[in-house]
């Protein structure tokens, strides 16, 4: 079954055609990678997915909501998560503040005014996070100040905010840039392991060994155009792929 | 790291608070601040500051535009006190709700930006209400002159009493003034002490904090920020109005001047002054102020020559003439001097500085254990 379906997106910045006419969809419950090279228009089109983007003209289906038009909060209300290139996280909050936001956004919505209750007696919310924080391995710094954390750490942390939603679909845009060889082997170890819960994925990547060791089905994006689409090894071995992606150099 | 006070602390916290305020004319005394015209200002301030850190210190939001509300409230108390009758409560009640819902106006308009044109819609939009309130809105507010109570004014509740002298607000017959003034708005200052300490504790007041530390993250976190600070914005809204209604207890007078931008700034330096986002330094901050203003803008030449009286008498013309610039008249030098040196070295206000000044007593203490517990191993 499709869990995301995006058909005949368009989007020019300027004289700039940055998304040619791009089909794309994801079966439920696997891991999709998209790669291409620099200014293929793999960040247009994951902010065109998740609202931050309107596309010029197609539509972005997510199972048989239509996302085209809705707005970043409400599309993460129906089910969508991201992970962003740099990790967007609460620097001036507590790691156990920052989980516990996410909790209370999926369990009371887009605004609640709580403001006579106390956080910290909110067990059920509490718990969860503990309980999330403990499986990204970051409950010992639970009450440290999230600005405060190693770039891997912040991952781990967004990650962790981002699944204590529960999502259907997870976006996540290079989940491991700027990482070193032993950060992004634990990242790419998470994501394994949260790949049990049955969370379909999307990654945009640039790394190679990610997407490899990651992925199930591997798109590849290069000038706003889908040049080709399948297993990962075909991937591999498709000519046009290194040429556009690679500029013929064999992998 | 901030440390983030359990249940119980928050009620020691707050039983200790109360305890100060209310014995405030005791242990203000010797600095000279135990009279009850400035405690009820530092009152009826400290409640501006606290409703102000909770739209800036809690969601970052910079209003420069918060003296239009304490106008508002001023105005308001004085038309319930005309039409009503002399009892401050329905005053301070109207105040809030009319506050409140100015406040949803402005902020419903001004909350579409943020930074710097979100402090400069609220500054337009404040001076905007004082001209107006000294023009076109005379009938209301009686312009220049200034709205007040009017011994022909209906006062539905209370019309048949007739006061010798200046008509005062009067509360289970006590008059407004002097120690009942100060301890009416003292009582309010607690009450507003705590609903701030609430909301910083609640689910509510996290989400204010997340929306200054990362809007972009909550946003994709399935949270609409802008409701969020527009309550935000109504609340501290209603503080000011409340404030504003306050300072016409004592005298039942309202002016447009109130409005003016300088009482918006006024809130900004009290608030960065005793530390943005805690909750005790915004009510510090105001009383510094308000201490400053009354206190050292009486100083004159006489008072400093006989502080100065110890020094020879050269140096002593030399210590008049230097100081004499810092104090009565420029009493507003010194307080620049000091918000640039609090902003410049403690840019946490004075809460920095007491819990700067706290963990080294803390490390001193340590240091004196660990001296103890090595001692017998030498």
């Amino acid at each position: 079954m499709e869990i995301l379906k995006v058909s005949g997106v368009n989007k020019s910045f300027g004289g700039l055609r940055a998304l040619n006419n791009v089909d794309f969809s994801v079966e439920q419950g696997t891991v999709h990678a998209i790669i291409g090279p620099n200014g293929a228009g793999k960040s247009t089109f994951l902010n065109c997915m998740i609202g931050r983007l309107v596309p010029d003209t197609g539509t972005v289906m997510f199972g048989d909501i239509s996302l085209t038009g809705m707005k970043p909060y409400e599309i993460n209300q129906v089910g969508v998560s991201r992970v962003f290139q740099t990790p967007e996280i609460f620097g001036d909050l507590t790691l156990l503040e920052n989980v516990m936001i996410p909790t209370m956004a999926k369990r009371d919505g887009q605004f609640a005014l709580h403001a006579f209750r106390r956080l910290d007696q909110d067990k059920e919310i509490r718990d969860r996070a503990l309980h999330m924080l403990e499986d990204v391995g970051l409950a010992e710094k639970k009450d440290m100040h999230s600005g405060s954390l190693s770039r891997g750490d912040k991952r781990r942390l967004e990650l962790a905010m981002c699944l204590s939603q529960e999502p259907k679909l997870l976006l996540l845009d290079e989940p491991t840039a700027g990482m070193s060889r032993a950060d992004t082997n634990n990242t790419i170890d998470l994501l394994k392991r949260i790949g049990d819960r049955g969370i379909t994925k999307v990654i945009i990547e640039h790394d190679m060994h990610v997407v490899f060791s990651l992925a199930d089905k591997v798109t590849v994006l290069a000038q706003g155009t889908i040049i080709a689409e399948g297993k990962p090894a075909d991937i591999k071995g498709d000519p046009r792929v290194q040429e556009a992606y690679l500029g013929g150099a064999h992998l | 790291m901030k440390t983030r006070l359990s249940p119980v602390g928050d009620m020691v916290l707050f039983a200790a608070f109360t305890g100060a305020v209310l014995t405030m004319p005791i242990w203000l005394a010797p600095v000279g601040a135990g009279y009850p015209d400035l405690l009820q200002k530092f009152a009826i301030y400290g409640l501006f500051a606290t409703g102000f850190n909770i739209l800036f210190g809690l969601t970052g939001y910079l209003s420069f535009g918060h003296a239009a509300f304490l106008g508002v409230g001023s105005y308001t108390a004085v038309w319930s006190f005309k039409l009503l009758g002399m009892n401050p409560i329905p005053a301070v009640l109207l105040a809030i709700v009319v506050s409140g819902i100015f406040a949803l106006l402005i902020g419903y308009v001004s909350l579409r930006r943020s930074g710097i044109y979100f402090s400069i819609l609220t500054l337009a939009f404040a001076q905007m209400c004082y001209n107006l309130a000294y023009s076109v809105l005379t009938p209301i507010t009686n312009g220049e002159t200034g709205l007040r109570v009017l011994e022909t004014d209906p006062r539905i509740f209370d019309s048949t009493t007739r006061a010798e002298g200046p008509l005062i607000s009067k509360l289970f017959g006590f008059d407004m003034t002097g120690y009942p003034g100060f301890y009416f708005c003292a009582v309010l200052l607690i009450i507003g002490f705590f609903v701030a300490q609430r909301i910083a504790r609640s689910p509510f007041g996290t989400m204010l904090k997340a929306v200054k530390s990362n809007q972009n993250r909550m946003t994709y976190t399935g949270l609409n920020p802008r409701p969020y600070t527009l309550a935000a914005f109504v609340i501290s809204g209603m503080y000011a109005g409340l404030a504003g209604a306050l300072l016409c207890i004592t005298d039942p007078l309202a002016g447009a001047e109130r409005m003016q931008w300088t009482a918006s700034g006024e809130v900004v330096l009290m608030t960065i002054l005793g530390g943005a986002g805690t909750l005790l330094g915004p009510i510090l901050g105001a009383g510094l102020i308000k201490y400053f203003e009354n206190i050292f803008s009486a100083f004159n030449e006489h008072t400093l020559s006989s502080i100065f009286s110890f020094l020879p008498d050269f140096l002593k013309e030399l210590a008049v003439a230097i100081s004499s610039l810092f104090v009565g008249e420029g009493w507003q030098l010194t307080l620049g001097v000091l918000f640039m040196l609090i902003v410049i070295f403690l840019p946490g206000g004075i809460m920095e500085g007491l819990a700067r000044i706290g963990k080294l007593f803390r490390r001193i203490g340590r240091g004196s254990d660990k001296s103890h517990a090595t001692a017998p191993a030498e």
